[in-house]
């Protein structure tokens, strides 16, 4: 398959970035959006020409490094892949195709279609854990889990932290990213303790890093590689009243 | 040298609780002196990170990725294993013990060995504290399911994604100590040199991935938790950045590298379909509990699998090992999918692929039972081949998963290089010649949560530390080094990107030092990758700034690396006449296909040691001695 390629290139933080023209032949149908751009930037780097910077890793979806803005969508005009996942077999032949950065204030742009989401982290260090030293830990099946609440949990940890809901929420806000670990570790009994803790400081460094507000537009959700729902949302904002009326 | 593994003595099921009390401690007040250093953040890197922290020691933990949490531990699927005996089926650590030694072939340290089934019990208990939501009974305790190479049910898992669960615990841990500001991370920041200071590891190069930038950085211990270097052969299921720069800078100072040659070529692997891949995709072994292997009797059958006939049908797994099935190790598996297609019995256009076929599981159970256990496989398969596994069987081939081998340590983990600590797959200890499914992710933690606490404890305690100032001669040349090595690579000025010479290196190594090795091929196989490094140097083309994000630049580097490993690998290879586990020598076989061991001239750990550019690495054996567990003829039949 043969495709026009629009791709964003910007040199660093400061530039102010363009879309550069590139075209890709000869690609397999069942070569990932990466692995036509790994056949881009093999012909720029044998012409001595800059290659295209992207985010990737492991290639299977869950590694969360990846994300594009393909022609609009992220991680492309379909729901619930990562880049990577992307095949070109869902385009036509001869398509033109967008690539650019994700796209949210919290995540600037380090180069061409790399942006920093250390934001993320950093919401995580606020309150994304339970407190609990390396050592002897009760015996693990002295804390039970009935079988409904820890698969609720496990579709909340799913996330694989690659910043789509942001990147494709209009307000630009990371509601669906906080609620999935908040929502994991209060529907636990591990996390109960520090569940109030978790969602105050979690929710004030959220909006520390300029991620904006919800308003149930649950583009989010359609978006996200793993479906996680937007009912953890609503978990969250239960939490989050809980916690700041002070009730146990 | 003379190798000591430090291993403690007395009975094997006290060795370990003897020698924690037997090492020295730091005193609390004195930790916050003492700095160590931890490149890596998966598994083992993540959790040795948080567990030493909360002793309280000044932790600076560095990374190539933005993020702790894109660690290629994110990626393992099927599960951990424990010696919990939950489900009452004969689960001991003696048993877990005794499964992991036979499962390496009797080519690891039984003491070690023994620590790792010791201490599983206590990271199921870790990780459910932390909130890893592990998958449970309908009564709310956690539930297991079987892997290779046991005849038990001592696998924990969070659907098909422990991995990513797991790390994410020790991700959390890390992040609440970062919080803390008992670790400092260091992202986007690669490893490219090892810093040796009065033969100890005194600190570490690295360069910014963002800015092109060098700098040094300084500690009492390093420890490296950098993963393993199965992208050698190009194509594996590893992450694309996973790479052996650490091990092989480390081995360029002294440290030695053991048992290179023992890599893990996993047989549940999507197959490969075209030139145009970067990597290869695991189906979690997991798969096989539910799913059974065959291949057609017929040479050439082309029917839709579904309507050739159950007696036209060999599910050879089950007819050559009755006992375990589908369930053999690893190992096995992936020899005997090649020796079937090998025959011209493979299925698929390229006749490289063995079915993997659930008809009997979803009949039993239904779709629904399928899509709970194994969605995420299930959808990645489908997407990935445009085929739908719950309507056809999966199409499966074997691929390089995991490298047993590593740099060598002793009992402490410590290498050759005193205050160089090695944990999880970037070392060598407890795997021998093949790992079980499902092992990796205990021993990462065992690593990490259990033992370097202890053990990196001892070393600081009892070492005499002189002040390293930062324009000290080792610190500065490590630095000058380092960017000549990245001079050196931008000079080449050639035509051909890094990736191409990737490829052929990966090509080579797939041929002549894959899943069946030879004398003759592994000696061609030598020769050929001294032609792809001089190729490599002569025409090289990165292009870009030394001073930028430069992707270029860092693959360089990588397959550089890749390109010297792989040369040691084949050698390893070449010199170990005798088959065990992954290392298969065409020459050493029995009657009946399997592995032949020479446990009287081969029952060693075989460490090289660097000795210059150029030169013939140096071999120095680490004996293996065996009182618990007696070598046999490994049968799994």
């Amino acid at each position: 398959m043969d495709f026009k390629l629009k791709v964003w290139r910007q040199k660093n933080r400061d530039d102010k970035g363009h879309f550069e023209d590139y075209t890709a032949k000869g690609i397999s149908e069942a070569a990932s959006v990466l692995e036509m751009l790994d056949v881009v930037n093999r012909e720029l780097v044998a012409a001595g020409k800059d290659p295209i910077a992207f985010d990737h890793d492991c290639r299977e979806g869950i590694c969360g490094s990846c994300g594009l803005v393909i022609n609009g969508g992220v991680h492309g005009p379909f729901e619930h892949n990562t880049t990577c996942e992307l095949r070109m077999r869902r385009f036509s032949d001869g398509d033109t195709i967008v690539l650019e950065p994700f796209r949210a204030r919290p995540f600037p742009i380090i180069k061409d279609l790399v942006v920093d989401r250390s934001a993320f982290d950093r919401i995580m260090q606020a309150g994304g854990y339970v407190t609990v030293k390396t050592g002897q830990a009760p015996e693990a099946n002295g804390i039970a889990v009935p079988k409904k609440i820890a698969d609720e949990a496990m579709d909340a940890a799913q996330c694989v932290g690659c910043g789509a809901c942001a990147a494709t929420c209009p307000n630009g806000s990371a509601m669906l990213f906080v609620a999935a670990k908040v929502s994991q570790l209060a529907l636990l009994p591990q996390g109960k303790a520090e569940r109030k803790e978790r969602a105050l400081a979690m929710v004030a460094q959220m909006d520390k890093e300029g991620f904006g507000s919800c308003s149930n537009t649950y583009a989010c959700e359609a978006k996200c590689p793993k479906g996680v729902s937007v009912t953890h949302i609503a978990r969250l904002n239960r939490e989050y009243l809980r916690a700041g009326f002070g009730s146990k | 040298m003379k190798l000591d593994p430090k291993v403690p003595t007395g009975p094997i099921e006290k060795r370990w609780s003897q020698h924690k009390f037997d090492m020295k401690l730091v005193n609390p007040a004195n930790r916050r002196k003492y700095t160590v250093i931890i490149v890596g953040t998966g598994l083992a890197g993540s959790s040795a990170a948080a567990s030493l922290a909360e002793l309280g020691f000044n932790v600076e933990s560095f990374s190539f990725h933005e993020s702790p949490r894109r660690a290629h531990s994110i990626a393992a699927q099927g599960g951990i294993n424990a010696a919990k005996n939950y489900v009452n089926d004969g689960d001991s650590v003696w048993r877990l013990f005794h499964d992991t030694v036979k499962g390496g072939d009797y080519r690891a340290r039984e003491s070690n060995v023994y620590r790792l089934a010791e201490v599983s019990g206590n990271i199921i208990d870790q990780c459910v504290a932390q909130g890893v939501p592990f998958a449970r009974e309908y009564g709310g305790s956690l539930d297991t399911r079987s892997f290779g190479g046991a005849q038990l049910s001592r696998t924990f898992y969070a659907r098909g994604q422990t991995g990513q669960q797991l790390l994410l615990g020790a991700y959390s841990a890390l992040s609440r100590n970062i919080h803390n500001g008992g670790v400092t991370f260091h992202g986007r920041k690669e490893m490219v040199d090892l810093i040796v200071v009065d033969g100890r590891a005194r600190g570490i190069v690295v360069r910014d991935l963002v800015t092109g930038e060098l700098s040094t950085h300084l500690a009492n211990a390093v420890i490296l938790a950098t993963g393993g270097y199965s992208n050698v052969f190009y194509l594996s299921t590893n992450a694309l950045a996973c790479n052996t720069s650490a091990i092989m800078k480390a081995w360029r100072k002294g440290a030695y590298l053991a048992n290179p040659c023992y890599t893990q070529i996993h047989p549940t692997c999507i197959p490969v379909a075209g030139d145009y891949q970067s990597k290869l995709t695991l189906m979690s072994e997991s798969l096989r509990n539910d799913g059974r292997v065959w291949v057609p009797k017929k040479k050439g059958d082309s029917r839709n699998p579904a309507q050739i006939p159950e007696e036209e049908r060999d599910y050879y797994l089950e007819r050559l090992y009755p006992s375990f099935g589908n369930l053999v190790p690893r190992d096995v598996a992936s020899r005997r999918a090649k020796e079937i297609c090998d025959k011209g019995l493979g299925v698929g256009k390229t006749g490289l692929s063995v079915y993997l076929d659930f008809a009997d599981a979803i009949n039993r159970n239904g779709e629904e039972w399928m899509a709970e256990k194994y969605g995420n496989l299930m959808d990645m398969y489908h997407e990935i081949t445009d085929e739908d596994p719950y309507k056809q069987p999966m199409r499966i081939y074997p691929a390089l998963h995991y490298t047993m081998g590593g740099l060598w340590v002793d009992y402490h983990l410590q290498s050759t290089i005193p205050g160089l600590f090695v944990a999880g797959e970037a070392n060598f200890s407890d795997h021998g010649a093949n790992r079980l499914g499902a092992s990796a992710l205990m021993q990462g933690l065992a690593d990490g949560y259990f033992v370097l606490p202890y053990t990196v404890s001892d070393y600081l305690a009892g070492t005499k530390f002189e002040a390293v100032k930062a324009d000290a001669p080792e610190v500065a040349g490590a630095s000058k080094d380092a960017k000549a090595g990245i001079d050196k690579l931008m000079g080449v000025n050639g035509k051909t990107p890094a990736d191409i010479f990737h490829r052929r290196l990966g090509h080579v190594m797939w041929e002549k030092v894959g899943m069946a090795r030879e004398k003759k091929g592994l000696e061609e196989a030598i020769g050929e990758i001294k032609n792809i490094r001089k190729d490599f140097w002569k025409d090289l083309k990165v292009s870009g700034s030394p001073d930028d994000l430069n992707m270029e630049i860092e693959r360089a580097a990588r397959v550089a690396d890749f390109i010297d490993l792989g040369e040691l690998l084949a050698t390893d290879a070449l010199h170990r006449e005798e088959s065990c586990g992954g290392h298969f020598r065409v020459e050493h076989q029995t009657d009946e296909g399997e592995t032949k061991r020479d446990d009287q001239n081969f029952a060693y750990a075989a460490a090289w040691q660097y000795s210059g550019e150029g030169q013939a690495p140096v071999l120095n054996k680490d004996e293996l001695t065996f009182e618990y567990d007696i070598p046999s003829s490994r049968s799994y039949k």
